[in-house]
């Protein structure tokens, strides 16, 4: 049996009211608010932070192939996916693939990895699908996208919901693009888009996949499909026979926005989280053609309750003051900073690679001797003195307290003042840290933490990732 | 071990006007000093047999001090230790005259911040060729750690906390306000420094040493070759000379506490020591400490036993460490209002305490001083270079 292992998602804390949107181009405002990833986010930080809650509770030395799925990679020449595997934690002697350039991707790669488990090729293959889109200001998209990301286990053992069939159809349609160069989102013309790509795409794969497996509509449990917005959504309920109150999924996107490659998955990731043993999930995704599948769902789906997912993501939420920091952190604004500092320069990539294993798997040691916890890596034990006496421990997943902090009010132009603090990590050890997603307002001695990987910042056209502290989130 | 106590007398001091010293170059700063120190001593370049040059961002090399004083290919050597730059220097060249090597040495450190265009100081950090991983952390942020945690550790409110720290400015601006060579010559009060704006949370404006220029300068010899000198009665004498480099403990142990930073402690045990200190506060008449910030004076307070644990506040408020207090510290204004270029800091101190036991601090003059100590704290909390010098007036 070939299904979903295990699940878990990602969303930013921020979000951004339509109505801000709205007012500031004097436009009508579509209901709600979308998820904004913060300055310091982008598709492979919420990547890692899916896949890190998706495998709560595994053994990560399991994961033999990774495959991440986005429209928005941070790079285009370097693969995202032996990243995200760096900083999961993941083997080194594992498949990473990238799968990007469609809105269909997260499902693509949701393919290659059944097919693999399939073959015999892997046995347990994590998909990752994230998206920071960005549409022109003042575009009805603008108000519809958000961000988000998501992570799937495949697998043949404890599977939760098994693959009953899938169906693809490709198409060469030009509806929503991106060109080289360009950061921004382009479209034709909605009745195009919606008549002759969307709903015509959807619903010839969704019942060639339903014939294939022998389904009818009424065989559905609970739908979950991708649709740029609401109304769209409801449109595709009913086209495909499906009782919206009943066999629907709720969009979410009054609360998050359609985030994308991600999307699609993240509604599977919330049916996945109230479903019963032996529901049939319909999942259908769209872009340059759809993929559809039908899953069901096991007895085994109650063991990997308990992540955050979905659910659990959406309970955190701040609001953004205002627009004008929404363009800054989508670099759609050059603004002035509080102080003249130094231009960040490249890092050293023979420095980043050294010390890899500290900054993206974020190990630190323990003294075999003395049991101390060190963060960085250590040679030398700084409390016995042994020498090369240590064992790696993995702090990305452990939870932490503030011991002390600062805040920079000179420190640039993005997230003044800047919360600097020493974490102490539960089971030992320290590291200084950014506080990212905070409040300056609640940030005090003894505030618990957990640890989030970032774009600490971009210089030579190098992203440089690494690990801030967050406030514990709920 | 031996020591330095008594080994080495400085027979001649310069230090150039702090401040934002846009007309000059390092090389004129350095000429500004030293000469200063070659009219104190009677000697001329052509006298000095080597020399050591503190500096730490900027021209490289000991090339600096021979191309600003035209010397005749004499060795040179360039020091950099963090903010205990200028005070290494002069370590390193005591224990050259000490050892008979040479007779007479130039010391100078010399440092412009004002050249770079970046708000306060601009160090190694960013420019230096790494993974860049480690957070942007400026001087205030690193010692606004140690406010924020010495309030808490106390059980200090920060408004509290600020109060004392906002008493320790005050101080200093008073005594630069005294001193022509101060880059800061104003008096400040507790209400403009408590309302000053914030720099890095809990530290404010006023609690932040200015960002300067400046250049200082000593020439030294051995205690018996002191008659061939000006200053032949009142030379001043180096008790004792410390060092004290951290391993980085309190980044990497967890019980590491922010109030009290061990380097301090562990250079002036050794200081102490050397010079046969059993009661610093008795024994010390002034001090000149590395008050970088308010805060970081306050811990040196404790750290050098000036006063017990947490008792730094009670002490300040009590003008214990003011001009006409029973120790006073940085009589001279402080890096509080000469700022801190950083190789010249430890000289600049060293300065003040060489004019105040020979009675020629004028408005700042301590009454009959005997012991003067100089304190530089370069790095950060949990990882620092600490310098501490001690020096007594010609037996």
């Amino acid at each position: 049996m070939v299904g979903i292992t295990s699940y878990g998602a990602y969303i930013p804390l921020w979000r951004l009211s339509r109505e801000a949107i709205a007012h500031e181009w004097g436009q009508p405002s579509a209901p709600g608010e979308k998820a904004v990833a913060s300055f310091d986010e982008d598709s492979l930080t919420m990547s890692v932070a899916a896949a890190i809650d998706c495998l709560d509770g595994i053994n990560r030395d399991g994961v033999d192939s990774l495959f991440f799925a986005s429209t928005t990679s941070p790079y285009v020449e370097k693969q995202a996916a032996a990243l995200i595997a760096a900083c999961t934690d993941l083997r080194s002697d594992i498949l990473t693939a990238d799968h990007s350039n469609s809105l269909r991707a997260g499902t693509i790669a949701m393919r290659a990895a059944i097919d693999a488990v399939k073959a015999g090729t892997a046995k347990q293959a994590l998909v990752t699908a994230a998206d920071v889109r960005i549409s022109r200001p003042r575009s009805v998209m603008e108000q519809n996208l958000g961000d988000g990301g998501v992570a799937l286990l495949f697998g043949d053992t404890d599977v939760i919901a098994e693959v009953e069939g899938y169906h693809t159809v490709s198409s060469g349609i030009i509806d929503v693009w991106r060109p080289e160069g360009e950061i921004k989102i382009s479209s034709w013309e909605d009745r195009f888009n919606f008549e002759e790509g969307y709903f015509k795409a959807v619903k010839d794969a969704v019942s060639a996949c339903m014939e294939k497996c022998g389904l009818g509509p009424k065989d559905i449990s609970k739908a979950v499909y991708y649709a740029p917005d609401s109304r769209r959504y409801q449109q595709m309920a009913r086209q495909l026979g499906l009782d919206l109150k009943t066999q629907v999924q709720a969009p979410l996107l009054d609360i998050m926005g359609c985030t994308g490659t991600s999307y699609a998955l993240m509604l599977l990731v919330a049916a996945l989280e109230e479903a019963k043993p032996g529901d049939r999930i319909l999942v259908a995704n769209y872009g340059d053609g759809a993929d559809t599948f039908i899953l069901r769902v096991t007895n085994q789906i109650e063991k990997v309750r308990g992540r955050r997912g979905v659910k659990g993501n959406l309970k955190a939420k701040r609001m953004l003051s205002d627009y004008a920091t929404y363009m800054q952190w989508r670099n759609l604004v050059d603004v002035e900073p509080t102080a003249n500092r130094p231009p960040m320069l490249s890092p050293s990539a023979a420095a980043l690679q050294r010390e890899r294993d500290s900054i993206l798997r974020f190990h630190g040691v323990k003294c075999k001797s003395c049991g101390t916890v060190q963060y960085p890596k250590q040679r030398v034990c700084t409390k016995c003195r042994s020498k090369d006496n240590f064992e790696e421990v993995r702090l990305s997943d452990k939870k932490g307290k503030i011991f002390t902090y600062s805040m920079d009010y000179i420190a640039g132009s993005t997230d003044v003042p800047l919360v600097v603090t020493i974490v102490n990590f539960d089971g030992g050890g320290r590291a200084l840290l950014e506080l990212t997603d905070r409040d300056i307002n609640e940030v005090k001695i003894d505030m618990p933490v957990e640890f989030s990987l970032r774009r600490l910042y971009t210089a030579g056209g190098i992203h440089n990732y690494f690990w801030k502290a967050i406030p514990l989130r709920a | 071990m031996a020591g330095i106590k008594d080994r080495v007398a400085i027979i001649g001091m310069g230090c150039s006007k702090f401040g934002e010293r846009w007309e000059a170059g390092h090389e004129d700063l350095l000429v500004e000093s030293c000469f200063e120190a070659f009219d104190d001593a009677g000697v001329g370049p052509e006298d000095i047999q080597a020399g050591w040059l503190g500096i730490q961002n900027g021209p490289i090399s000991g090339q600096l001090l021979a191309h600003a004083l035209k010397l005749d290919y004499i060795p040179v050597t360039r020091v950099e230790n963090f903010c205990a730059t200028g005070t290494d220097a002069l370590r390193n060249a005591c224990y050259a005259v000490a050892a008979g090597v040479y007779d007479l040495v130039l010391v100078a450190g010399v440092e412009k911040l004002k050249d770079s265009p970046y708000t306060g100081l601009v160090g190694g950090g960013p420019a230096m060729i790494n993974s860049g991983v480690t957070p942007p952390v400026p001087p205030p942020v690193q010692f606004a750690l140690a406010a924020t945690r010495y309030a808490y550790h106390y059980g200090m409110s920060i408004d509290e906390l600020k109060k004392g720290l906002a008493r320790i400015s005050v101080k200093n601006h008073h005594n630069g306000a005294l001193n022509p060579k101060a880059h800061f010559q104003r008096e400040v009060t507790l209400e403009q420094v408590l309302n000053a704006p914030i720099i890095a949370f809990p530290l404010g404006l006023f609690d932040c040493c200015g960002v300067s220029d400046g250049s200082a300068a000593a020439i030294i010899t051995r205690p018996e070759l002191t008659k061939n000198f000006k200053h032949k009665d009142d030379y001043v004498l180096v008790k004792a000379i410390s060092l004290a480099i951290g391993h980085r403990e309190g980044e990497l142990e967890d019980d590491f506490n922010f109030v009290s930073f061990t380097e301090s402690v562990k250079a002036a045990e050794m200081a102490y020591k050397e010079a046969g200190i059993k009661e610093p506060f008795k024994e010390i008449d002034h001090a000149e400490v590395h008050d970088c910030f308010s805060i970081t004076e306050n811990i040196i307070y404790e750290d050098l036993s000036f006063c017990p644990r947490g008792k730094a506040k009670e002490y300040v408020e009590a003008g214990i460490f003011d001009l006409d207090g029973e120790l006073a510290v940085n009589p001279d204004g402080g890096l509080k209002c000469f700022g801190h270029p950083i190789g010249a800091s430890g000289l600049r101190m060293i300065y003040e305490v060489y004019l105040q036991l020979q009675g020629r601090a004028g408005p700042r003059q301590r009454k009959n001083p005997t012991l003067g100590l100089t304190h530089n704290l370069g790095g950060r909390p949990g990882s620092f270079s600490c310098a501490i010098g001690i020096f007594g007036r010609a037996s």
